[in-house]
């Protein structure tokens, strides 16, 4: 099945064996801890700020590929950009999981993730870093779930 | 009590395999294969009579019950009440009035817990649960325990996951007012020793509900023998639709609990001074009822009253027995070996994620559960987030299970 494949493309399967960043940063700025609670899904982020940059960022937890993946891929391209830049993203990323506008382009790898527009129950599986990003980014709060 | 309006069938039906032609739901496809269904454990499909009973009913004699003189009203009552008799018999209750129809299962357990719990418990008692229930049966008894100050104990379990019996005989103590235990775990398939569990309960002087919604697909069960104080089931984990469930309680209890909601049906007469409650059980029903609900579940026990449950347990034995072969085969590790199972195989892949099985399996036209079961301390006992779970029906064949199985070679092959 092609949407299949479309969904675990290699990039997927790669940051779910090897997750980049995976792991606790002593000292962290913001800690926020996701839940996805239809599949029990749980992730731990850690951010470290340099005034408006996100100096370095790493998580921690169990999931699916999917979450996996899109927690892996997220932190590797956050890592070193600003806040705006962050929150920019996170907008262009949600509008492509929900299948609106246009910005694959602009998303380079993080297309990647744009397989699970044809699995709507997995949808949540992506989103949730990003989710935990946006709240540690906004300090609102430390945990966030998706339902 | 009045002798059920139907005779017994003369021939009760062993050739399990001809049933599966009596559910129009299985005759479908799923991302153009065959739908192979093996989510039972969370809700099971309506037969042509289930079916054909709620659409005559919904059709012909759709009315409130007990409350109008006309023939409309009438009909809707006979066959409401027709429908409780029906449950009465298929259950060995000594009468309807122990019959209360709920929502479901878990309705039915907040009901014991809030009644019974909230006017029993007092602070430091116990109410003894196990490490496998279901939510519903941890959640209603933790509420209660807030408000009473009573406390909640969970029993271990052992790591087939069967109840470690001898722990469970000596948390029981005389502070311990309610056992609450499931017949059936969801997430282990691990079929509980209600009887023993019950014997040792009521020697300690404790009340017992038992969690009936995965057995009664499964095995026929006797109130008055398993002498259990609360049994409580779902209709649609028996071939009936959602939002119809049964309470069985004892005479005495029900008669000595408070209301546990308050409305139309449950009322004698209503003044602001005074109300006097009706009758059992129309004490534990307030408002209208759902009555198609009602009618359609005993179009089930119907059905279901005409099979073999021998048949059907050796059916569903065979097909769990090759399923758990299979999946073994293939590496998985199997959660939940206890000597005694009803049709559930709950496993991990070590590769693959729960989740990830269940959407290509999925793609495969085969349909699983994937999560954590509402049990997450079961999945805290075992270590593991979340299990995919295949569980099985009458309906279900060595077809299917070899489905599920091309099924999961297919994720095994992507996460290679
Ligand atoms: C063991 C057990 N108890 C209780 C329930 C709750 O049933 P329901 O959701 O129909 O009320 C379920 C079903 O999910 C179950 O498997």
């Amino acid at each position: 099945m092609n949407e299949l494949r479309d969904l675990y493309r290699e990039v997927i399967l790669d940051h779910n064996r090897s997750p980049r960043n995976f792991g606790e940063i002593d000292g962290a700025d913001r800690v926020v801890e996701g839940v996805n609670p239809l599949c029990g899904d749980r992730l731990t982020l850690y951010l470290k700020l340099d005034e408006n940059r996100i100096d370095d960022i790493k998580f921690k937890g169990s999931g699916c590929a999917i979450s996996m993946a899109s927690s892996s891929l997220m932190t590797e391209r956050v890592k070193g950009a600003t806040v705006e830049e962050s929150l920019s993203l996170f907008e262009k990323v949600h509008e492509m999981l929900a299948g609106q506008g246009n910005a694959i382009d602009e998303l380079d790898k993080l297309a990647a993730l744009s397989g699970v527009r044809e699995f709507p129950t997995r949808v949540k599986c992506a989103s949730l870093a990003w989710h935990a990003l946006k709240s540690a980014l906004s300090g609102t709060d430390d945990r966030v779930s998706t339902e | 009590m009045s002798a059920s309006p139907k005779a017994r069938p003369e021939r009760l039906i062993t050739d399990i395999a001809s049933l599966r032609a009596r559910f129009p739901a299985l005759d479908q496809q799923v991302h153009g294969k065959r739908l192979v269904y093996l989510d039972n454990a969370a809700s099971s499909q309506c037969p042509d009579v289930v079916l054909e009973t709620m659409l005559e009913q919904q059709s012909r004699n759709h009315a409130n019950v007990h409350r109008g003189v006309h023939a409309l009203s009438q009909r809707a009552t006979d066959a409401y009440e027709g429908a409780r008799e029906k449950v009465r018999a298929y259950l060995n209750a000594s009468g309807v009035d122990e019959i209360v129809f709920t929502r479901g299962t878990t309705e039915s357990i907040n009901l014991v817990a809030s009644s019974l719990g909230g006017s029993l418990l007092e602070p430091g008692d116990e109410v003894l649960i196990t490490q496998m229930e279901h939510h519903s049966n941890i959640i209603p008894w933790q509420l209660v325990c807030e408000r009473t100050g009573a406390r909640l104990v969970p029993a271990p379990i052992t790591d087939r996951g069967e109840i470690d019996l001898d722990a469970f005989e000596k948390l029981l103590n005389e502070r311990t007012r309610i056992v609450a235990v499931a017949h059936v775990s969801n997430a282990l398939g691990t079929v509980n020793p209600v009887e023993r569990i019950v014997e040792l309960a009521h020697r300690a002087g404790a009340y017992v509900l038992v969690d009936g919604a995965q057995a009664m697909a499964h095995m026929r069960v006797d109130v008055q023998a398993l002498d259990c104080d609360f049994y409580a089931f779902s209709g649609h984990k028996m071939f009936a639709p959602t939002g119809i469930g049964v309470l069985y309680a004892k005479r005495a209890l029900l008669e000595r609990m408070p209301p546990y909601q308050g409305g139309g049906e449950m009322i004698l007469t209503v003044s602001f001074e005074k109300t006097v409650y009706n009758a059992l059980p129309y004490k534990f029903e307030a408002g209208t009822p759902n009555i198609t609900g009602a009618v359609a579940l005993g179009a089930a026990v119907d059905f279901l009253s005409t099979i073999d449950f021998d048949a059907l347990a050796a059916h569903e034995h065979r097909l769990l027995d090759y399923a758990t072969e299979k999946v073994l085969a293939l590496g998985a590790h199997v959660i939940g070996t206890a000597e005694s199972k009803a049709g559930v195989l709950s496993f991990v892949l070590d590769r693959v994620h729960a989740h990830d099985v269940g959407t290509i399996v999925d793609s495969e036209g085969v349909a699983i559960r994937t999560g954590h079961h509402c049990a997450m301390p079961v999945m805290e006992r075992f270590g593991v987030p979340a299990t995919a779970r295949a569980s099985f029906a009458l309906y279900n064949n060595a077809d299917d299970v070899d489905r599920l199985i091309l099924g999961l070679k297919r994720a095994l092959e992507i996460f290679a």
